[in-house]
C-alpha cells in the first residue's frame, strides 16, 4: 500500500517540477541567455543535491500535514496538491505548492470535521501580499541600481552578455538548491516515518540514508518534472507577462533569492541571533508568488511599460483557485476513498486517543535548543527543529546529515529531544516511589511537583535540582562517583514511572 | 558554460573591433585613391584598389565569422538580430567605396582641374561620415551614451555630402563642356556621395537599436 501512496507523492513531485522550475530558470531561459536544455540540467542537478543533501531541513507545511492522522487521509492530500498544481501547469500559471497543500488541508478538515485554524488562510493571503511587495521593491530597485551603473560603466556588450549568463547560471543553481531543499518535505515528508529503504553506503565513501534515499526518489520526480513539462509557466513567466530582458532576467532571480534568504531562511535567522545582532521578522514567502514580484518591480521601473495586465489577472486568478481547487478536491477524494475503497481517511476522538499512548518519539523544539545551548552550538541542529522523529535512529542520521556534531554530542541531543510526557500522577507516586528505591529528601521534592507535566526527561530533573540539593549531581570526583551513578539510576527509574508515552523504540520493535 | 563564453567573448570582441578597423582603414584608403585619380598618379591610384579588396575581403570574412559565433553560442539574445544588421550594412559601405573607385579605374573619367577641389573636398566629406559611424557603432559596444553624440556627425556629414554634390554638379551643367561628359562628370560625384547615404542608412538602423536596447 505504501508504494501506492508514495506514487501520490511523485505525481506531486512531477507536478512541482514542472511549475516551480519556472521559478529559477524562467527568466533566464525565456531571455535566451540560457538554453532550456543547459537549465534544466542544471537545476535537475542542484535540486537533487538540495534535496538529498539540504532537505531535512524545516518544513513547515509538513508540521500541518501531521495534523492529518492517517496515511490514506495523507495520500489524497497529495494526490489533491499533485492535482491542482498539475492542472495550473497545463493553464501556464506559476502557483505555489505550499498554499495547495494548506488548502488541501483545509479540505481534509472540513471532511473529517476538524477544526479549521483560519488563520492559515490569512496566512496565504498574507503571503501573497508579502512575497509581491517585498520582491518587487527589491527588484525594482537592483534594477534601477545596476542599470544606471551599467550606462556609466563602459563595458563591452559581450562582456556583459557573459557576465550576466555566468550570474543567471549561479543564482539559477542556488535557486534550485533550495527549492529542493525546501519543498522535499512537501513531496515525501509524509513517508519519511514509513520509508522502504535501508541505509546504503557507496563505494566505503558516504551513508546514504533511507530518508536521503526517499528524497533523492522525490528529487527525481521534481527533475523528471522540470525536463517534461515546464517550458509553459516558463513561457508565462518570462515571455507573456513581460517581455524581459537579460539584465531584468538577472534582476527577478537576484531579488527573488534576496527576499527568500533575508525574509525566510531561519539559517540566517539564528545566525543573527548568535551574533546578537536583530532579527528580521520571518515572513511565509512563496517563490512562485516572488518571481511575479520581481517581475512587477521590473515593470515599475519601465514605468508599467510593457506588461500584460491580463497574463497578471490570470495568474493572480490561478493563485486564488490553487488552494480553493485542492480543497473540494480533497474533500470529494476523501468522500470516495472512504466510501469505495473502504480506506480509514481520517482517525476518530477515540482513535487519536489511543493513539496518544503510542509515542511521539522525538521532537526538537525551542525548549531543547535552549537546554542544548548550555553545551554545544545549536545553529545547526536547529535545522531539524520541530519535525516529530519516531526513531533515535532516523534522528541520529539526521544529526549526521545537518550537523558536525560528534558521535558523543549526537547522543546527547538524542537523549535531551526524547519525548517522554511526563505527568506527575500522585496515584503513582504514592505507589511506585518508595524508600527502598529513593532517598527520604528525594521524595520530599517529589511532593512539590504533583500534577506537574514535563515532554522531556531534562526538564523533569531541573525542576527535581530547584527543589533538591539531593536530586543535583555532585562534582566529579572519586568520592562522588557513587552517589552519582545512583542519581543518574534513580532519575531513570523517575521517567519509567511517571512517563505515559511508551518508550518509542519498544513499540517499533527494536 | 558560461565560461568558456567569457573567453569566446573576448575573441569575438577583437574580431568586432577588428571588423570596425577594416571599415575605418577603407575610408581613409577610398579617400586616397580619389586623390591620386585627381593628381593623375593612375599607378598609385590603381594600388589603393587592390587595397581596398584585400579589405573588403577580411571584412566579409570577419563579419561571417562572427555571425556564426553569435548564433553558435546564442550570445547576447536579444540583440544579435540588430548586431548582425549592423555590421552587414556596414559592410555595404566598403562595398560602395570599392565600386566607386572601379567606376573610375573602368571608365576613366576626363575631370576637368577646375573641378578637382570639389572632388576631393566630396570624398573628404564622404570619408568623415564613414568615420564616425565607425565611432558611433563603437560606442554601441562600449560606452552606451556616447551613441548620439556620434551618430549626429554622420547626419551632419552627409548633409555636407549633399551640398558639395550639389553645388558640383550645379557648376558642372552651367559650364561649356559637352553634355556627355556633363552626365558623365554628375555620375561619378553620385558615385561618391553614394558613400555618405550608406553610411546614413546604417546610423538610421544604429539609432532604433540604441532605443531597442535599454537593458
Amino acid at each position: 500500500m505504501i508504494y501506492i501512496y508514495l506514487i501520490g507523492g511523485l505525481f506531486l513531485g512531477w507536478s512541482l517540477g514542472a511549475n516551480h522550475a519556472a521559478n529559477v530558470f524562467g527568466t533566464a531561459v525565456a531571455s535566451r541567455m540560457v538554453r532550456f536544455k543547459t537549465a534544466a540540467s542544471i537545476c535537475s542537478l542542484f535540486v537533487i543535491l538540495g534535496a538529498v543533501f539540504g532537505g531535512s531541513g524545516t518544513s513547515a507545511t509538513l508540521e500541518k500535514l501531521g495534523a492529518v492522522n492517517a496515511m490514506a487521509g495523507a495520500f489524497m492530500v497529495t494526490l489533491a496538491t499533485a492535482l491542482s498544481v498539475y492542472w495550473m501547469t497545463k493553464l501556464k500559471l506559476p502557483v505555489s505548492t505550499s498554499q495547495a497543500i494548506i488548502g488541501a488541508i483545509l479540505g481534509w478538515n472540513l471532511f473529517s470535521g476538524s477544526v479549521t485554524d483560519f488563520r492559515s488562510l490569512t496566512r496565504i493571503v498574507f503571503s501573497w501580499g508579502a512575497s509581491i511587495l517585498l520582491t518587487a521593491l527589491i527588484s525594482a530597485f537592483l534594477y534601477w541600481l545596476l542599470r544606471g551603473v551599467l550606462k556609466r560603466s563602459r563595458i563591452h556588450l559581450l562582456t556583459l552578455d557573459s557576465y550576466t549568463r555566468t550570474g543567471l547560471i549561479i543564482v539559477g543553481a542556488f535557486g534550485a538548491y533550495s527549492l529542493g531543499a525546501n519543498n522535499i518535505a512537501n513531496v515525501m515528508g509524509v513517508f519519511v516515518a514509513v520509508t522502504p529503504f535501508h541505509d546504503v553506503t557507496l563505494a566505503g565513501l558516504f551513508t546514504l540514508t533511507g530518508v536521503q534515499q526517499l528524497f533523492f526518489l522525490g528529487a527525481v520526480a521534481i527533475a523528471v518534472g522540470v525536463f517534461t513539462y515546464s517550458r509553459r509557466v516558463i513561457q508565462t513567466v518570462g515571455n507573456d507577462l513581460l517581455k524581459i530582458s537579460p539584465l531584468a532576467a538577472f534582476v527577478v532571480v537576484l531579488a527573488e533569492s534576496l527576499v527568500l534568504f533575508l525574509f525566510s531562511s531561519r539559517t540566517l535567522e539564528s545566525w543573527l541571533l548568535t551574533h546578537g545582532l536583530p532579527t528580521i521578522p520571518l515572513v511565509p514567502i512563496s517563490s512562485s508568488q516572488a518571481v511575479i514580484g520581481g517581475i512587477i518591480g521590473i515593470s515599475i521601473v519601465r514605468r508599467g511599460r510593457g506588461i500584460r495586465y491580463k497574463v497578471l489577472g490570470d495568474i493572480a486568478l490561478g493563485w486564488l483557485a490553487t488552494p480553493l481547487l485542492a480543497g473540494v478536491v480533497t474533500f470529494f477524494g476523501l468522500f470516495v476513498l472512504q466510501n469505495v475503497f473502504n480506506q480509514q481517511v481520517y482517525l476518530t476522538a477515540e482513535q487519536q486517543a489511543v493513539q496518544r499512548q503510542h509515542p511521539v518519539g522525538y521532537l526538537i523544539d525551542r525548549h531543547v535548543l535552549e537546554h542544548l545551548g548550555k553545551e554545544m552550538d545549536t545553529s545547526e541542529i536547529a535545522r531539524i527543529r520541530y519535525r516529530v522523529i519516531p526513531e533515535s535512529s532516523v534522528l541520529d542520521d539526521l544529526l549526521k546529515s545537518n550537523t558536525r556534531l560528534t558521535r558523543r554530542q549526537r547522543q546527547t541531543v538524542v537523549r535531551a529531544s526524547e519525548v517522554v510526557d511526563i505527568v506527575m500522577d500522585p496515584r503513582l507516586r504514592s505507589r511506585k516511589v518508595d524508600a527502598k528505591k529513593f532517598s527520604q529528601g528525594q521524595i520530599e521534592a517529589l511532593l512539590w511537583i504533583d500534577m506537574e507535566k514535563y515532554t522531556y526527561g531534562w526538564q523533569l530533573f531541573a525542576a527535581l535540582e530547584r527543589i533538591s540539593d539531593e536530586w543535583k549531581p555532585r562534582p566529579e570526583t572519586a568520592a562522588n562517583r557513587q552517589f552519582n551513578l545512583d542519581l543518574a539510576a534513580r532519575r531513570q527509574l523517575l521517567v519509567q514511572i511517571f512517563r505515559t508515552s511508551k518508550p518509542p523504540d519498544a513499540v517499533n520493535g527494536k | 558554460m558560461s565560461f568558456i563564453h567569457s573567453k569566446k567573448s573576448k575573441v569575438l570582441e577583437t574580431q568586432i573591433d577588428e571588423f570596425l578597423d577594416t571599415v575605418s582603414r577603407s575610408s581613409i584608403i577610398f579617400k586616397n585613391g580619389i586623390k591620386k585619380y585627381l593628381d593623375g598618379e593612375i599607378d598609385l591610384f590603381e594600388g589603393t584598389i587592390g587595397e581596398i579588396s584585400k579589405l573588403e575581403n577580411r571584412a566579409d570574412e570577419l563579419r561571417h565569422d562572427i555571425e556564426s559565433q553569435l548564433y553558435m553560442y546564442s550570445l547576447i539574445p536579444e540583440i544579435r538580430g540588430d548586431v548582425l544588421g549592423l555590421l552587414e550594412n556596414m559592410d555595404t559601405v566598403i562595398n560602395a567605396e570599392k565600386k566607386s573607385l572601379t567606376q573610375f579605374s573602368v571608365e576613366m573619367p576626363v575631370i576637368p582641374a577646375e573641378y578637382d577641389a570639389d572632388y576631393l573636398a566630396l570624398a573628404d566629406v564622404c570619408m568623415n561620415s564613414a568615420e564616425s559611424l565607425v565611432t558611433a557603432v563603437r560606442a554601441f559596444f562600449h560606452d552606451f551614451n556616447m551613441v548620439k553624440n556620434y551618430l549626429h556627425k554622420v547626419y551632419f556629414y552627409e548633409k555636407e555630402a549633399d551640398k558639395i554634390s550639389d553645388r558640383l554638379k550645379r557648376r558642372i551643367f552651367a559650364s561649356e563642356l559637352d553634355l556627355s561628359q556633363k552626365i558623365h562628370l554628375r555620375y561619378f560625384a553620385l558615385h561618391i556621395e553614394d558613400i555618405s547615404d550608406h553610411a546614413e542608412d546604417v546610423a538610421d538602423r544604429l539609432g532604433i537599436s540604441t532605443i531597442k536596447r535599454n537593458f
